[in-house]
């Protein structure tokens, strides 16, 4: 136990000069609203805007107080810094596993969490409230005269034929800087040999790597960038003023599909409501009832071919793996070598 | 009904009650025992899967230039996973250096020669079962001890325990309620015999002295022994003193008739009053004996053939006729009227010296009773299935509620002073139409100044 502290501690000490970098802090419901629940998330806080109202909407007495942060700072924030929060959505599934891993989730279960199906939910403590898809986005205009691939091997013969029009111009996630592009890399590396072709082709290529999905898909619609890869499909999708300047591909072979968690911290103050907004996610997204306010599609009730290449990621222990400080660092060494070819 | 003798309790409830507290405890070793495996089961199906787990990341541990690295593969976690959704943690060392993973987990203390570990702790609050393994690595020419350490909560094994204590819970109360059914049926059974024997022995007759032959357990083989010894002593003990009844009868009877012929002869010769009505008084007292030594003779007779009866078809009006006809001479010294109605087609199938016997009787006692110039009227007719023979006479009738008693062993009514008589005729005719079956039926007339004695045979 005091081995246990004492890490702790050292840790403290050494974060505390860098705070966790907060991108937004925003503030719904009444101003004499009795009771207040503390979200941090990782989402855009615009696509949560019509949810989080409808259960305003519900629950007049209540105000939601809403931090954005990207993935690793809500880590640092929860486990490092100790920052008082009821409610963690994130998109980096690995990271909400490994909060719930070592302790810093609370245990919930209602109607509600029955309705998500087993490898959305980790032992009452995870729950997958969305699925979004790993995309190619293209820009057609750059494609011009080529059929437009439809999977990672159709995108590497495309690159590897006319290297002269995609130099430069080939985008992905920096996987050092963003959580959720080192998820959907590894992944992919477990799932598909071709990947690493694919990153090989990239990097010969002088592949741009970028931090967001958003900047990928500005990119390609200015025809900045000719092709995207690993983009979160359900963001592009979400353009509808991009119609027309990118296309967005799920390949044909797989299609990873990341799920939004959400879980609740231990030591929250406002549990109950807490859980209560949990229950109102998970019922938006896995109820019967179709609720307009809800920002994803809801790819579980697709019957379609597309749907049928996609793979949720499934929440469970086997997402510490690529967490582990070791493995990490291996797989960005071989990342790097493959991507940057230097 | 004789007294109860003193009961020790029943052997059927004791054997039930035996039988069901020896499935009681097995039952209940039967819980523990399930428990224990199953609890066993879960901790070592546990332990295999963290031992997998742990020896593919050893596995994985490898020397590269100058440092020990470790590549944990994504099965080694993912395993876990699909089993429980329980907490994983893990640590790999090299030698004293952490080289990944929780750096906080407990430490498992093992021989150097033990290549393996396992512990049960406290981590974080919680209950973890963990494993080591350890594997020997040359680094620069130096020895040195990868040991790959995984945890996992108990959350899953929890789970699985109490589902299995629900199994043997429900196996367990399953087993004890075949079981106490078993034993019920056990003790009904094997108490049967015994209940079968005494339900014969009681349902016999008072003269039944037959043997038991019907086949028992070896387990009562004695009890029946002794039991039929007992009844062969006693039927050879009551015969014998039957016969000893019979013989002093027969022996009295022949002298008596001498002395009653020496006393009438007295008589004719005695002229005075005194001395006449002595004699009178004698002939009457030798009258009396010799009809009781008769009677015993005849009971005597009566037993020995309600024994081995001697079946015939006999019928009964014939019977009555003859019997009328041997009687009338008696009858008409008292002035007294043997009327008759009988129907010819009334035939049972029996003895009948007996039942000649019993009807006789029963004649006797009308005719004894009944004043002068009375009469007794015997009927035979047919009532239903039975044939039934009825001698209705004018003496007076049986003194209320003594009915039962009349057909006992020399009683007499209440009526009989002055009359000659042993009050064995209504205990042989009793005897010998149960003898065959049937059944007598002792009752006054309607208009009260008679008995009628009913014999009724199937």
């Amino acid at each position: 136990m005091r081995h246990l502290i004492f890490s702790i501690v050292t840790i403290c000490v050494g974060f505390a000069a860098q705070a966790f970098e907060i991108e937004g802090e925003y503030r719904f419901g009444s101003d004499d609203a009795r009771q207040e629940i503390r979200i941090i998330s990782t989402a855009d806080v615009e696509i949560l805007i019509p949810l989080m109202r409808l259960f305003l909407d519900a629950n007049p007495k209540v105000a939601i107080e809403y931090t954005s942060v990207s993935s690793g700072d809500l880590m640092t924030a929860i486990v490092d810094e100790g920052a008082q929060f009821d409610l963690a959505l994130s998109s980096a599934m690995d990271l909400q596993i490994k909060l719930a891993n070592d302790g810093f989730s609370a245990e919930h279960s209602s109607d509600a969490t029955k309705l998500v199906p087993d490898w959305g939910n980790w032992r009452n403590h995870v729950f997958a409230f969305s699925q979004e898809e790993a995309s190619i986005v293209v820009s057609p205009e750059a494609f011009e005269g080529l059929d437009i691939p439809r999977d990672r091997q159709a995108l590497i013969n495309v690159l590897r034929s006319h290297p002269e029009r995609f130099e430069g111009r080939v985008a992905t996630y920096d996987l050092a800087l963003s959580g959720t592009g080192y998820l959907f890399a590894t992944q992919d590396a477990r799932t598909t040999e071709t990947y690493w072709r694919l990153m090989e082709v990239m990097g010969s290529l002088d592949a741009r790597l970028f931090g967001s999905s958003n900047a990928m898909i500005e990119a390609v619609s200015r025809g900045e960038m000719a092709v995207a890869y690993n983009v979160l499909g359900s963001y592009a999708r979400a353009r509808k003023d991009l119609d027309g300047m990118i296309e967005v591909i799920d390949p044909a072979d797989v299609t990873s599909m990341m799920l939004r968690t959400a879980i609740l911290l231990k030591g929250a103050e406002e549990t109950e409501l807490a859980q209560g907004f949990i229950d109102h996610l998970l019922l938006s997204a896995w109820g019967a009832e179709d609720v307009p306010e809800y920002p994803f599609y809801k790819w579980h009730l697709d019957t379609s071919e597309a749907a049928a290449a996609t793979k949720p990621i499934r929440l469970g222990p086997g997402l510490l793996v690529f967490l582990d400080a070791q493995k990490r660092k291996r797989f960005l060494r071989e990342w790097s070598a493959a991507i940057r070819q230097e | 009904m004789s007294e109860l003798p003193p009961s020790t309790g029943s052997i059927r409830r004791r054997l039930t009650l035996q039988l069901m507290s020896g499935a009681a405890i097995l039952a209940t070793m039967l819980f523990f025992v399930v428990l224990n495996v199953a609890r066993d089961l879960a901790e070592s199906s546990q332990d295999n899967i963290l031992f997998a787990s742990a020896t593919s990341i050893l596995e994985s541990a490898a020397v590269q230039g100058d440092e020990v690295v470790v590549d944990i593969p994504y099965g080694a976690l993912s395993m876990l996973g699909n089993v429980s959704d329980d907490r994983v943690f893990y640590r790999v060392m090299a030698g004293p250096m952490l080289l990944t993973g929780y750096d906080n987990l407990p430490e498992i203390v093992r021989g150097r020669a033990e290549p393996s570990g396992f512990l049960t702790a406290s981590y974080g609050g919680e209950d973890i079962r963990m494993v080591e393994v350890s594997r020997r690595l040359s680094l620069n020419g130096q020895a040195v001890d990868v040991a790959v350490a995984v945890a996992q909560t108990r959350n899953g094994q929890a789970e699985t325990v109490a589902q299995m204590t629900r199994v043997a819970l429900f196996s367990g109360a399953g087993f004890f309620l075949v079981a106490a059914v078993m034993a019920v049926l056990t003790a009904q059974s094997s108490i049967r015999p015994l209940n079968r024997l005494a339900g014969s022995v009681s349902r016999r007759g008072p003269k039944d002295m037959r043997p038991v032959a019907g086949p028992v357990p070896s387990e009562m083989v004695p009890l029946v022994t002794s039991l039929n010894r007992f009844m062969a002593r006693l039927k050879t003990s009551l015969s014998r003193s039957e016969d000893f009844i019979a013989e002093a009868a027969h022996r009295v009877r022949t002298p008596l008739a001498t002395v009653r012929t020496q006393a009438e002869v007295v008589l004719r010769r005695v002229d005075r009053d005194e001395n006449r009505q002595s004699l009178r008084e004698m002939i009457r007292a030798i009258d009396e004996s010799s009809r009781a030594a008769g009677q015993l003779l005849d009971h005597a007779m009566v037993t020995f053939r309600t024994d081995h009866l001697e079946r015939e078809h006999i019928n009964l009006a014939d019977l009555a006729e003859e019997l009328v006809a041997r009687l009338t001479p008696v009858a008409e010294l008292k002035e007294l009227q043997l009327v008759t109605k009988l129907d010819a087609g009334c035939e049972i199938y029996g003895d009948a010296i007996l039942i000649q016997n019993a009807v006789r009787n029963i004649l006797d006692n009308a005719i004894k009773y009944s004043q002068t110039d009375r009469e007794i009227l015997l009927e035979v007719l047919k009532g239903g299935e039975r044939s039934i023979l009825r001698v209705t006479d004018q003496a007076g009738g049986f003194p209320d509620a003594l009915t039962t008693k009349l057909t006992e062993r020399f009683a007499r009514g209440v009526n009989s002073e002055g009359t000659v008589g042993s009050g064995l005729g209504l205990t042989i005719a009793k005897e010998v139409v149960e003898a065959h079956g049937g059944q007598l039926l002792l009752q006054n007339t309607d208009r009260g100044d008679g008995a009628c004695v009913t014999l009724s045979f199937p």
